[in-house]
């Protein structure tokens, strides 16, 4: 019964075909450690998202005289609102969380090498949009951060020299965030960011199974097949080895999740922040306007670059570089090997100095810059975060600028020809 | 690495308010599982809070989680016939009118407690102090110049900013006037308020704290099964 099922459908739709290729047939090299868990997980985060996304849709308000209420109504009065928020606003961090520790994978073991280029574009195209995403979901509550947070970063545009103020009008539809803007940025968030997301993660699989997956020895597994069977000798079937595995890692992921939803949704002002519960006023700006904790390292570069000719323009164009400059990650690495198991010690002390300034850059955005104070007379009495701040900017710069020549001449170790566990 | 992330977890709940306060809060010491605590605060928080703050978001039958029956609430919080118990928390004070009268108008208090944290608002109402030279004659040291007066000064008394000279000290507030209750007393009132305060912020928080238990110890005992599973797929792979 079920076969013929089964045979009826593959008459007419790849179904089996599709499972061979995508699962059952898909070899992935065997040693793979704790870092490859976190693409299946993004993958997870993105359906928890849409999902507890389309039953907030059901109860949100998008307009600046509701919207607040309405997020306060479903907390309270919809039966289970409140999980249902909490799922999605901790879902939110935790993407971020998912998606910076697989990209610092990549980074480990050099998953963006060739013939991988194009997967690696695919998902900072992913990323991009995840933090589209994320900006404009972060105004839906309509709190005094949700407003403010969208006035400064809309603002950035209005930066961009002589079609800049006209540009902010037109993203905002208003002279001020407003309902207008509310109003777009629901949009965008509910259906036009997330049809892109879907879209590109497909690619990105799509990609990645055309190719193949890396490893932590960073070497191609294709390179060694039974000449029987012409299966990789280091390879094991996604499925069940990695389903399996995957469920491992998913429930691990979900106690952790759940922690958070059930016991520390805040997670102390950091994925819900004190004075977003405060409505929205367009006339009363807060003291400390902080975005939220995924977006400070690049906020803190944008405030580390000095205004020039009176402009903040330059620390817009450093924040922007500072994302686009992952793109060409794939054509700056020269290394003969993929691996960190396998590079020299040069390339571990830049990623070692790239990770710190990453997370100084940071925790350094979500405090004002007069966190540490301020220095004597010999620097002008300037404040102590901000110099750290433009050290971190210099350091994650030159990781990538110098990264073509630092690799290139460093002494690595030979790579194995078979994967070690 | 699950004991790890736990104790992130709890390092970071630690921080939780405004760490730059110039006035060190005062730990509240909330009992939230404390209904009776949470009752107490309600009917202060109807009696002195409610003629002008408003709580939009909060409907007086939602204290029945609190163990309330709708009788006992509309018999001892709700004073007057044309309001419901399943209504919000309001007034008649217009926000125009209310501006007029008090320079801003009341803030909304439905989560005022998620805003500023319990730790606060506990320090808030044992920091006011007399002070002639502000409109309503009180004066307060961890939000300075506002515009409410001390509703709880017959309970407190009359404390006074003593400002030491000599030792340079910080300024400290001291009870020139004793009121009806004691130290001690006042202090559990406004636990009682505040307690309430919190439970009004977010009042599915004791079922979510209850709800989550349930759900980490099926999701320990599924990640158990989940780890069996892989370990008795992997056995082959060498």
């Amino acid at each position: 019964m079920m076969n013929s099922l089964v045979r009826w459908v593959d008459e007419r739709f790849p179904l089996t075909k599709m499972l061979r290729e995508h699962l059952t047939e898909y070899y992935a090299p065997k040693n793979f450690n704790f870092w490859y868990f976190f693409g299946a997980l993004a993958l997870v985060v993105l359906v928890i998202q849409i999902l507890s996304g389309i039953f907030l849709t059901m109860h949100y308000k998008p307009d600046a005289a509701k919207a607040f209420a309405s997020v306060e109504y479903i907390m309270r009065d919809v039966p289970l609102g409140w999980l249902i928020r909490y799922i999605h606003s901790t879902g939110a961090s935790m993407f971020f969380v998912v998606v910076y520790l697989h990209m610092f994978r990549a980074l480990l073991y050099g998953s963006y090498r060739k013939p991988r280029e194009l997967l690696w574009i695919f998902g900072m195209i992913i990323y991009l949009c995840l933090m589209a995403e994320a900006f404009f979901g972060y105004l839906l509550p309509w709190g005094q951060m949700s407003y403010w947070g969208a006035q400064v970063i809309v603002n950035l545009f209005g930066a961009i020299p002589f079609i800049g103020p006209d540009l902010a009008v037109w993203i905002r539809g208003d002279y001020v965030v407003a309902d207008a803007t509310l109003n777009r940025f629901f949009a965008f968030h509910v259906i036009a960011v997330p049809l892109a997301l879907l879209g590109l993660v497909v690619a990105h699989i799509i990609s990645l199974h055309e190719v193949g997956s890396n490893n932590p020895d960073g070497i191609e597994i294709k390179k060694n097949k039974d000449p029987k069977t012409g299966k990789p000798l280091d390879g094991i079937p996604f499925h069940p080895f990695y389903t399996v595995k995957d469920i491992f890692g998913l429930s691990v992921f979900l106690i952790v999740f759940a922690a958070i939803v059930f016991f520390a949704p805040e997670m102390g002002g950091y994925f819900l922040e004190h004075n977003n519960f405060i409505p929205a006023d367009p006339l009363k700006t807060p003291a400390h306007i902080a975005p939220v904790w995924y977006f400070t390292p690049f906020y803190s570069i944008l405030r580390a670059v000095p205004p020039m000719f009176g402009s903040q323009f330059p620390g817009v164009l450093a924040m922007g570089a500072a994302v686009a400059i992952l793109f060409a990650l794939p054509w700056l690495d020269k290394s003969p090997v993929r691996s960190i198991r396998y590079r020299g010690g040069v390339y571990k002390v830049w990623l070692a100095l790239f990770v710190i300034s990453f997370l100084l850059l940071g925790y350094l955005g979500v405090e004002p810059t007069n966190v540490w104070g301020q220095f004597g007379a010999w620097l002008d009495g300037a404040d102590r975060a901000t110099v750290v701040a433009r050290i971190c900017t210099v350091i994650y710069f030159l990781f990538f600028i110098l990264m073509p020549f630092y690799t290139k001449r460093e002494k690595t170790k030979p790579e194995p020809t078979r994967v070690t566990s | 690495m699950r004991r790890a992330l736990f104790l992130t977890l709890l390092v970071w709940q630690s921080w939780t308010h405004a760490a730059s306060e110039s006035v060190p809060l005062i730990e509240a010491g909330i009992n939230t599982q404390d209904a009776a605590s949470i009752q107490r605060g309600a009917g202060l928080f109807v009696n002195y809070c409610l003629s002008c703050h408003k709580a939009t978001y909060m409907r007086y039958n939602r204290l029945t989680d609190t163990g309330l029956s709708e009788d006992q609430i509309k018999a001892s919080l709700i004073f007057d016939d044309s309001t419901k118990v399943g209504d919000v928390m309001t007034n008649g004070l217009d926000p125009v009118g209310a501006k007029a009268m008090f320079g801003v108008a009341p803030p909304d208090l439905s989560v005022i407690s998620r805003s500023r944290g319990v730790d606060w608002l506990y320090t808030y109402f044992l920091s006011f102090y007399k002070d002639e030279s502000t409109v309503t004659g009180w004066n307060n040291t961890l939000f300075p110049n506002v515009a409410m007066s001390h509703v709880f000064a017959a309970q407190q008394g009359e404390q006074v900013l003593v400002i030491d000279e000599e030792r340079h000290s910080q300024p400290q507030l001291k009870l020139a006037v004793e009121g009806t209750m004691s130290p001690d007393q006042y202090k559990q009132m406004i636990r009682d308020l505040v307690n309430y305060l919190a439970f009004m912020g977010e009042p599915a928080a004791e079922k979510r704290k209850q709800i989550g238990s349930v759900v980490l110890i099926f999701l320990i005992l599924f990640a158990f099964l989940a780890w069996a599973l892989k370990r008795e797929f992997w056995k082959e792979i060498h």
